[in-house]
């Protein structure tokens, strides 16, 4: 514990030197492993949830995806290694960043799927029957209504990916990429548990930051009518103007005949009218 | 007008929902689907804006077959209600009202101000406009679904159990406004409910569809009350059809004049003009508040002392009030609902005229049953 707080407390831990780079650097290295993992599986992940869950056809292709979680990603990773790199000719690292983003975007893929296809899917039928009843085409049932209801869960499922993969990224430093896996793999071969510990704790706070970007994301995309997030005294306003707004008059009555304030609770509110059928 | 001819629509599996089903919806009416759940009834709705596509037959709307435009087409000119309203969560009551004008193209302004105006026409507030739908009641998101139903001002509207998913209070008041918008809107509405006292309230004609799909009579409400045409329609209209056939009946029943005090009044005012324990008590408006009982008081007890005021506390609420020119249901309700016995007849604007009673309602009743002329015709 100490020995971490000694090094997470050395300024040069965290700029670096001429021959190593420090934690700034290393971090932006681990964000962009896990950016670019998380594009890819996006860009795969999302379109093919939303039109499997529009459709509500091929639905099993989500449960194969969410058996890609059981792949250990460790051995993947160096299965896909032994694989793939002999196929790839050129310089510098693409040689091992190919199958580290392969094994990371195979991470990430089945928590956005799983969940942007149940977003879809869990959009009440009442609503989806009413889009199409509307005269809304297939197009615009998806993207108008089923998109804006769905996205909490969309969000849930990026940003449970992106914690995974923030979390996984670190073995990129196994394959000698960089990012804050670094320091793990550093200390722990050296025996240096305070930096090994160290590049933990940082993994960890990138992943919150990670998350609370996405959180504001979040609030700032989905309709407050979807999310529920009412301010109190708006909800009260609508249940007591519910109980004033009994029984509006036809318009024609005038100007001030186009609303009427419900009765008064006196005695009277009682002795309802039988309600039956008007004669007209 | 909505024509079905000789529609069907069969399943794959074999099932049959609708029958070889041919009736007519006349234009400006509420023609009303009612049967028993199984019977193809919201099938037969959803075939005519082609959400369901039938196996055979033709559906037209003013002559026009449904299927000479495209699905989308046809159904943005059609209101559309279902039972849970189906608004959309995510946008507020305002954009949700004006969903289908915004489809059509109308400017985004233009849309807004129409579905401001219609949100007062079915009864909400322009308050409401920017609420999102999980802040309203069940009622109130009803009310929504209907206004944005009428939002293009279309001539058709489909209503699939409008408001069967509401409780009993508020669904009384959405049917009667739902009467009073149709008495002002006069659109060709094909209503769909399970409920047959909602069907004999709303529908100017009532078509019953027995399970299978069949029709199994298509009838104004008095006459299906009156003459079921089979066992089927008979057990399905169900008891009391003969007290609810009443409500058809126009009662023309002479008021007798009813003695009152007025509320606040000494108790003794009560004792002077009383023909009995009950005297009705009114407000310094002419409104009827309820009745005193001058030897008991409501929560047990001896009655009032004679220099004692009227209170509210000391009436008793019982009892209905009968629209005077009302239905013999209403002036019959009204007097049996009545601790007194006597039923108080009030004017349009609730004030009292006077009071009858049970005897006199069926005498009257013995009277019309003689002269088929006084049968209101729906």
């Amino acid at each position: 514990m100490n020995e971490m707080l000694l090094w997470l407390n050395d300024p040069q831990n965290w700029t670096g030197t001429r021959v190593t780079p420090g934690i700034v650097e290393q971090a932006a290295a681990h964000l962009a492993y896990t950016a670019i993992a998380l594009s890819i599986a996006g860009v795969i992940a999302f379109p093919l949830g939303l039109v499997l869950g529009h459709t509500g056809r091929a639905s099993w292709l989500v449960s194969v995806a969410n058996g890609l979680r059981a792949l250990p990603t460790v051995g993947l990773l160096i299965l896909l290694y032994v694989m793939v790199s002999p196929l790839i000719r050129g310089r510098g690292d693409a040689v091992y960043l190919v199958p580290t983003e392969i094994a990371l975007v195979l991470l990430a893929l089945p928590a956005i799927l799983a969940n942007t296809y149940a977003g879809v899917r869990n959009v009440p039928p009442a609503v989806r029957d009413a889009a199409r009843g509307m005269g809304m085409t297939g197009r615009q049932v998806l993207f108008r209504v089923e998109l804006p209801n769905a996205l909490p869960l969309v969000f849930s499922g990026l940003r449970s990916a992106a914690l995974q993969v923030i979390a996984t990224a670190t073995i990129a430093a196994y394959v000698g990429l960089g990012g804050l896996g670094r320091y793990v793999y550093d200390g722990l071969a050296s025996r240096d548990f305070g930096q090994m510990a160290g590049g933990a704790v940082l993994v960890a706070a990138l992943a919150l930051l990670v998350d609370l970007a996405l959180s504001l994301a979040q609030r700032a995309t989905v309709s407050r009518g979807v999310s529920g997030r009412f301010s109190r005294r708006s909800t009260r306003d609508s249940r007591a103007a519910a109980v004033t707004v009994v029984r509006p008059e036809p318009p024609r009555g005038g100007p001030d005949g186009g609303r009427r304030a419900g009765q008064p609770t006196t005695p009277a509110a009682a002795l309802t009218p039988s309600g039956d059928r008007p004669s007209g | 007008m909505i024509r079905f001819d000789a529609v069907s629509k069969a399943y794959p599996d074999g099932t049959v929902a609708v029958d070889e089903l041919s009736l007519t919806a006349p234009s400006g009416q509420i023609t009303v689907l009612v049967g028993p759940s199984g019977c193809g009834k919201t099938t037969s709705l959803r075939m005519v804006n082609r959400m369901v596509e039938p196996t055979s037959g033709t559906i037209t709307i003013d002559d026009r077959d449904v299927t000479s435009v495209s699905a989308t087409d046809l159904r943005r000119g059609i209101g559309y209600v279902i039972q849970h309203a189906g608004l959309f969560p995510h946008r507020t009551v305002v954009d949700n009202v004006a969903t289908v004008p915004l489809l059509t193209g109308s400017g985004r302004r233009q849309a807004r101000s129409r579905a401001i105006e219609l949100m007062e026409l079915v009864g909400l507030p322009a308050s409401f406009a920017d609420r999102y739908p999980a802040q309203l009641s069940g009622g109130q998101q009803q009310r929504v679904g209907v206004a944005r139903a009428l939002a293009a001002d279309p001539p058709v509207m489909l209503m699939d159990e409008p408001f069967s998913a509401v409780d009993p209070v508020v669904r009384d008041q959405l049917q009667q406004e739902f009467l009073r918008l149709q008495g002002e809107l006069g659109k060709t509405i094909l209503f769909v409910t399970h409920d047959i006292d909602e069907a004999i309230r709303l529908g100017d004609r009532v078509a019953v569809l027995a399970v299978g799909g069949r029709l199994a009579q298509l009838a104004t409400p008095a006459d299906l009350l009156a003459t079921p045409a089979d066992p089927f329609v008979a057990g399905f209209v169900g008891r009391d059809r003969g007290y609810r056939a009443l409500g058809f009946v126009s009662a023309e029943v002479a008021v007798a004049a009813e003695p009152t005090v007025v509320l606040g009044s000494p108790v003794a005012r009560a004792h002077d003009v009383a023909v009995d324990d009950w005297v009705l008590v009114v407000d310094d408006g002419e409104l009827p508040q309820g009745w005193l009982h001058l030897r008991a008081h409501p929560d047990g007890g001896p009655g009032p002392a004679p220099g004692d005021p009227v209170t509210p506390d000391l009436l008793n609420l019982g009892g209905t009030l009968s629209p005077l020119g009302g239905t013999l249901r209403e002036a019959l309700d009204a007097a049996l609902s009545s601790p007194s016995g006597r039923g108080v007849v009030v004017d349009e604007d609730g004030r009292l005229i006077g009071s009858v009673r049970a005897g006199t309602v069926l005498e009257h009743l013995h009277a019309a049953t003689a002269d088929p002329s006084a049968r209101v015709r729906p």
